[in-house]
């Protein structure tokens, strides 16, 4: 090995590169990221939260000292119209119990400081700089183009996010069609942490994640999301490309009318916006995974569309830790054998078959086919369940007929079969 | 309800705009079809057309989020990449 050759370049320094970074460090392995931000998380958004399990293997209680918002304690999932909300509200000791803990982050404090951790394991960083290129040679990437700058490596570890020029300029990874793209937009709220703890019936420290389908983004597929973090709340909405260009009205309005919508507005009042983002999210699920590996080259987190939306779950971070993680087991394997080869790389796509990001994603497989051709969860359900609640609710003084046949007119407006079928399919791709 | 104005909520985000480069650039001739998918979907609201019908758009404000180059990359952008090292927006907490 030339001295001036690493053992790894990593392209990005998101939650994959550098858990990538930081396992391949920490096993003395010389190691490069590169970050066309100014720092690791400055081009980074989430809605979001990380589900615990998969860092927590890498970092043993992390949660202790990473920049975590608060720990997701309370569950929610709302059908909503324009003037109504109905919402399921869990909660339960067990959400907050380790193996099984979740957190809301902020990606532009906490990639910084999963980035330290690798740079003091002893991986090195450069920030400020736009990766251009590749180097290929006989079909086989040997490092990376900045400008006029070459480096070179025995295997590049592609880290690019969701649009990764790099990846389709190899052929690895082809353009995503726009049914298995969605676009979110987010705002920051700044309220103090006490308002937020009452508001959201949290103990300090703790908060909810809350998902809305239906008026969320006026009927088209997607979904509004809210995340309680330390003394902010992520509240923002998230639309499939190409459905969203159907409809009429725009994303950023959307999250606008969801803002004030009557069951969000006293929850944001006296709020302070900090922040605005906007991020893709690869919906398309198993259906669009790309290659994963090449000659010298893997592809790990949103650059490998591993993410998962289920309308109740989203997950995409965890898989990211985890494909950072196998992709830095993989490179050890091949360092020592000292074969960069696809043959041995294919070890990376092993081991996230073997694992639960492969298994989960081949099992949900079918439901984002599933939420594209039921367009009545984002419209008729939400309209269905109001008319049932409001049956339920609404004391008028006009004699009440009982229960079932005041609630069967709401239903047969969707038609019983209708419902029965898409519940039938619902759970099955589920 | 109002129209939102997401120049206001853009002018709270930090950027570095390169000035000299534009990272993203749009064909001679732009489908009308195509342009209005973008007015809806842009999450900072960069595509516009004026009360005239002109059609604008100012890659200043850009996210990076690659909307336009997933929904019009081939039918009228005529560029689509990252802004260089350093530069576009910076996400104090993302």
């Amino acid at each position: 090995m030339a001295e001036d050759r690493f053992d790894a370049i990593i392209v990005g320094a998101g939650i994959a590169g550098c858990v990538a970074a930081y396992k391949l460090a920490t096993e003395g392995l010389a190691v490069l990221v590169i970050e066309r931000g100014n720092y690791a998380g400055a081009k980074n958004m989430t809605g979001g939260r990380i589900y615990a399990h998969s860092l927590e293997k890498v970092i043993p209680g992390f949660a202790d000292e990473a920049p975590v918002e608060r720990k997701i304690t309370h569950e929610k999932i709302s059908l909503m119209t324009s003037d109504s909300n109905f919402t399921v509200d869990f909660t339960a000791d067990a959400l907050g119990v380790a193996g099984q803990d979740s957190y809301s982050v902020l990606r532009g404090v906490f990639d910084q400081w999963l980035a330290e951790k690798a740079e003091k394991a002893g991986a090195e960083f450069i920030y400020g700089i736009r990766v251009d290129d590749l180097i290929v040679r006989d079909g086989r990437v040997g490092g990376v183009i900045a400008g006029e700058d070459e480096l070179e490596a025995e295997i590049t570890i592609l880290a690019d996010g969701v649009n990764s020029l790099l990846g389709q300029k190899l052929g690895l990874v082809t353009e995503p069609p726009a049914h298995q793209i969605a676009v979110g937009a987010k705002e920051l709220i700044r309220l103090s942490p006490e308002m937020i703890e009452d508001r959201f019936q949290c103990n300090p420290g703790e908060g909810a994640a809350w998902l809305f389908a239906g008026d969320a983004t006026h009927g088209r597929i997607g979904g509004g999301f809210l995340y309680t973090n330390e003394d902010t709340i992520s509240l923002g909405v998230v639309a499939t490309l190409s459905d969203l260009v159907k409809g009429d009205k725009p994303i950023y309005q959307m999250l606008e009318e969801l803002m004030n919508h009557p069951a969000i507005r006293p929850l944001v009042k006296g709020g302070t916006l900090v922040e605005y983002s906007g991020h893709l999210v690869p919906e398309g699920g198993y259906g669009m995974l790309p290659r994963l590996y090449g000659d010298g080259v893997l592809v790990v987190g949103d650059a490998a569309m591993l993410c998962i939306n289920l309308g109740y779950c989203v997950r995409g971070m965890d898989f990211a830790v985890s494909s950072g993680d196998f992709a830095a087991e993989t490179v050890i394997e091949a360092r020592k054998a000292e074969d960069n080869s696809a043959a041995t790389l294919k070890m990376y796509e092993e081991k996230l078959a073997n694992s639960y990001v492969l298994e989960d994603l081949k099992t949900f497989a079918r439901f984002p086919h599933f939420m594209e051709s039921t367009p009545r969860i984002f419209n008729e359900y939400p309209e269905m369940i109001k008319k049932m609640m409001l049956e339920m609710f609404v004391v008028d003084g006009t004699p009440a007929a009982p229960i079932r046949k005041r609630m069967m007119p709401a239903i047969k407006e969707v038609g019983l079969l209708t419902l029965a079928r898409d519940g039938w399919k619902g759970v099955g791709a589920l | 309800m109002s129209t939102v104005n997401v120049d206001a909520k853009l002018s709270i985000d930090k950027f570095y705009v390169d000035e000299e480069n534009a990272h993203i650039a749009l064909k001679e001739h732009i489908d009308d079809a195509e342009f209005a998918k973008l007015v809806l979907a842009c999450p900072a609201g960069l595509y516009k057309i004026d009360e005239s019908g002109t059609k604008l758009f100012d890659y200043a404000g850009c996210l990076e989020c690659g909307t336009c180059r997933i929904l019009c990359g081939i039918t009228i952008l005529e560029k689509w990449e990252y802004p260089q090292g350093t530069l576009g927006v910076e996400y104090r907490f993302g």
